[in-house]
């Protein structure tokens, strides 16, 4: 084990990959030379050499398309897009094409790309460098959408991302990069898909986050254990396909449920969440669900601490949901 | 449009200009026209089954059999097809078999693709054939990732990329052009000008001249070729894929061509086009300007019982793909991922229980 930061379990999960894979290809802008916007990729190009590290032009449609044509081909590519807000320019190569390619051609045809890109906000990037588009890819069907909340899921999950046989869309929080630090397990290490994390434990009310909104998730929790409440803080790791199972049984056991993301509320992955929660545990709800999310609004550059979710807004809702 | 040098092999007189001529044998000569024969056939066919219910869509190339024939006779095995809707004929010359491709129009159990897509969107791995796009040009940055793939592994294989007049606007065309030049890819870019997408002629995709000269934008040769002229088209494509394959980078060709019938079943070119337009350029058929070259060359003796050879062997392809069980209920939850997980499982568990 070695403590690292999670932009290192990320870049660790490359060079690990890398090594032991030669059809691993990284393809972006500035990944090369650059080393990435977020030094992900810092040191490959010197190890694996130009054509396993590929500076791209500056066009998402041609590096995601370029990695589609590269996945249907046997290569195991991993394209940075340098946002997830730049990603939108890709969209259609996302949505019709990699995520639709085994399906349209009847299994002839794979495009497994993993696709990173930093995501979220709380770095004062504005509109441009803020967003959290996940809910765009789970509606999309052929797609797996990860998200790690800390260094060993990081790497774990991407690992099994470039292993695996489905297109990945790889969301790293990138306000997590540098700010928090865990234990990683050293050289080859998997996470496996559809498998969630119980972050801690708790009787009385399940609190479900991902991404940066884990260590927020964490703070609320503890300040309700101040308040004599036991919140259980699941996170999915994997946002699609979900853990349902985990998260069933954690709301058959407290009776309540708080969702908690920073993407806007309306159709965001928490309204999914709440909709299969109620589903599935209807008569075990001892409260509505509850959603602590980001507003409905374009993110806001001045405002952004406001737009937020943080540990005060998400303590009320736990609060409302124990005084139902 | 400008009149820069097209390249043209097939002359009025029934000779071949010397200097294109690609020089094939005889028998494959006559193959080509069997092939374009059987294209048309196919194309009749598929639009007379669209008028009779018998199918929802289609897109026929008629007009066109020159350029998708001519191109995919100059595909050799291992190289990579990224083809547009309206181009079966790639897959035809490079032995997509007539059954299959009649099969994914029908869509029933006999459709290697499980009846997935609408008609005109073919796919066969065993030769490289890629899955067919709707919207225009989404394959050529695919093209470019296969390309890099071949590159790197040294396999000495090209990859052809085909599409219309109206594809050379998209964003789609200029990455995957763009990519090409700056990875020195094997890509051969060939772009069919039948003059119109759907509506809008080619005047407004481009103010440029011509289509090949979009080429030079990007570090990459382009060529302007008779599209209606199958030795031309065979030689150009064929030089093209050479060179890629020779690890000299890719190419642009623009192929001049037209489109006789309308863009699809869903489309009514009256609007658009005059008669006197149409009636130009079926005096330029590519099918009867190369049987005409084979009759003078006594390669060809009667096309009139090729053409009856052709309908009756896709009449029977018809027929057997019309006799073959429809897609099973519990095949639409397939190959979303590479095993199904939990919510399609419960999905199509619901559906086929009657419950869903």
């Amino acid at each position: 084990m070695a403590e690292m930061t999670l932009i290192k379990g990320i870049h660790d999960a490359l060079a690990t990959e890398m090594a032991r894979d030669p059809s691993v290809y990284v393809l972006g802008e500035d990944i090369g030379r650059g080393g990435g916007v977020f030094r992900a990729t810092e040191g490959l190009l010197g190890k694996f050499g130009p054509e396993r590290v590929i500076d791209t032009p500056l066009n998402e449609v041609g590096i995601v398309g370029m990695a589609i044509g590269m996945a249907m081909s046997g290569l195991r590519p991993v394209a940075e897009i340098e946002f997830s807000d730049f990603m939108y320019t890709a969209f259609d190569q996302i949505v019709s094409e990699m995520s639709k390619m085994r399906y349209r051609s009847a299994g002839q045809f794979t495009a497994a790309v993993v696709l990173r890109a930093p995501s979220g906000g709380g770095i004062r990037g504005g509109h441009y460098h803020s967003q959290s588009p996940e809910a765009y890819y789970i509606h999309t069907a052929g797609l797996v959408v990860a998200m790690p909340s800390t260094p060993a899921d990081a790497k774990g999950l991407l690992s099994s991302a470039i292993r695996g046989e489905d297109p990945v869309i790889f969301l790293e929080p990138k306000s997590l990069y540098r700010t928090v630090k865990g234990e990683v397990p050293e050289g080859e290490h998997l996470v496996p898909f559809g498998v969630g994390r119980i972050v801690r434990p708790g009787a009385d009310v399940t609190l479900v986050a991902w991404g940066a909104m884990v260590p927020v998730a964490e703070k609320a929790a503890a300040d309700a254990a101040a308040d004599g409440v036991d919140v259980e803080v699941i996170d999915p790791r994997t946002l699609w396909p979900l853990d349902i199972a985990m998260i069933e049984a954690s709301v058959k056991k407290t009776g309540r449920a708080v969702i908690l993301h920073e993407a806007p509320r309306t159709c965001g992955f928490g309204a999914e969440v709440s909709a299969l929660v109620q589903e599935r545990c209807f008569l075990h709800l001892k409260a509505p669900v509850a959603r602590v999310t980001g507003f409905d609004t374009p993110f806001p550059y001045a405002l952004e601490k406001s737009y937020l979710p943080d540990p005060g807004r998400t303590l009320r809702a736990i609060r409302a949901s124990m005084d139902f | 449009m400008t009149n820069a040098e097209t390249v043209s092999v097939l002359r009025e007189d029934g000779t071949v200009d010397p200097a294109h001529d690609p020089g094939l044998p005889d028998a494959e000569m006559v193959s080509l026209y069997l092939h374009m024969v059987l294209l048309r056939a196919i194309d009749e066919k598929a639009v007379a089954l669209q008028r009779s219910g018998r199918i929802g869509f289609f897109v026929p190339s008629t007009g066109q059999e020159a350029c998708s024939i001519g191109a995919g006779h100059a595909v050799q095995d291992g190289d990579w097809i990224f083809p547009a809707y309206r181009d079966h004929g790639v897959g035809l010359m490079r032995g997509y078999p007539v059954a299959a491709l009649i099969g994914q129009i029908i869509g029933r159990a006999s459709d290697k693709t499980r009846g997935r897509q609408m008609p005109n969107h073919w796919c066969d791995r065993s030769i490289r054939l890629v899955s067919v796009s709707s919207p225009v040009a989404t394959q050529l940055p695919h093209a470019v990732g296969a390309a890099y793939a071949a590159k790197v592994r040294g396999e000495g294989v090209a990859v052809l990329a085909t599409f219309g007049d109206g594809g050379t606007s998209t964003g789609d065309f200029h990455a995957s052009m763009n990519f090409t030049g700056v990875f020195r890819l094997p890509v051969v870019f060939f772009c069919e000008n039948n003059r119109y997408a759907i509506s809008v002629p080619v005047e407004r995709q481009t103010a440029t001249g011509t289509l090949s000269e979009k080429a030079a934008g990007y570090g990459l040769p382009g060529v302007r070729v008779d599209g209606n002229d199958v030795l031309a088209v065979r030689k150009v494509v064929g030089d093209a894929m050479e060179r890629a394959r020779a690890g000299e980078g890719g190419t642009m060709i623009e192929a001049l061509t037209y489109r006789l019938g309308p863009h699809s079943t869903s489309d009514d070119p009256t609007v658009y086009r005059s008669d006197e337009e149409v009636a130009a350029w079926r005096e330029k058929d590519p099918v009867r300007r190369f049987a005409a070259f084979l009759q003078g060359r006594g390669l060809l003796e009667d096309p009139a019982a090729e053409e009856a050879e052709a309908k009756e062997a896709v009449r029977r392809a018809v027929e057997d793909a019309e006799g073959s069980p429809p897609v099973p209920l519990s095949s639409m939850f397939e190959d979303v991922y590479a095993e199904i997980p939990w919510h399609l499982a419960e999905q199509r568990d619901a559906l086929l229980s009657g419950k869903g």
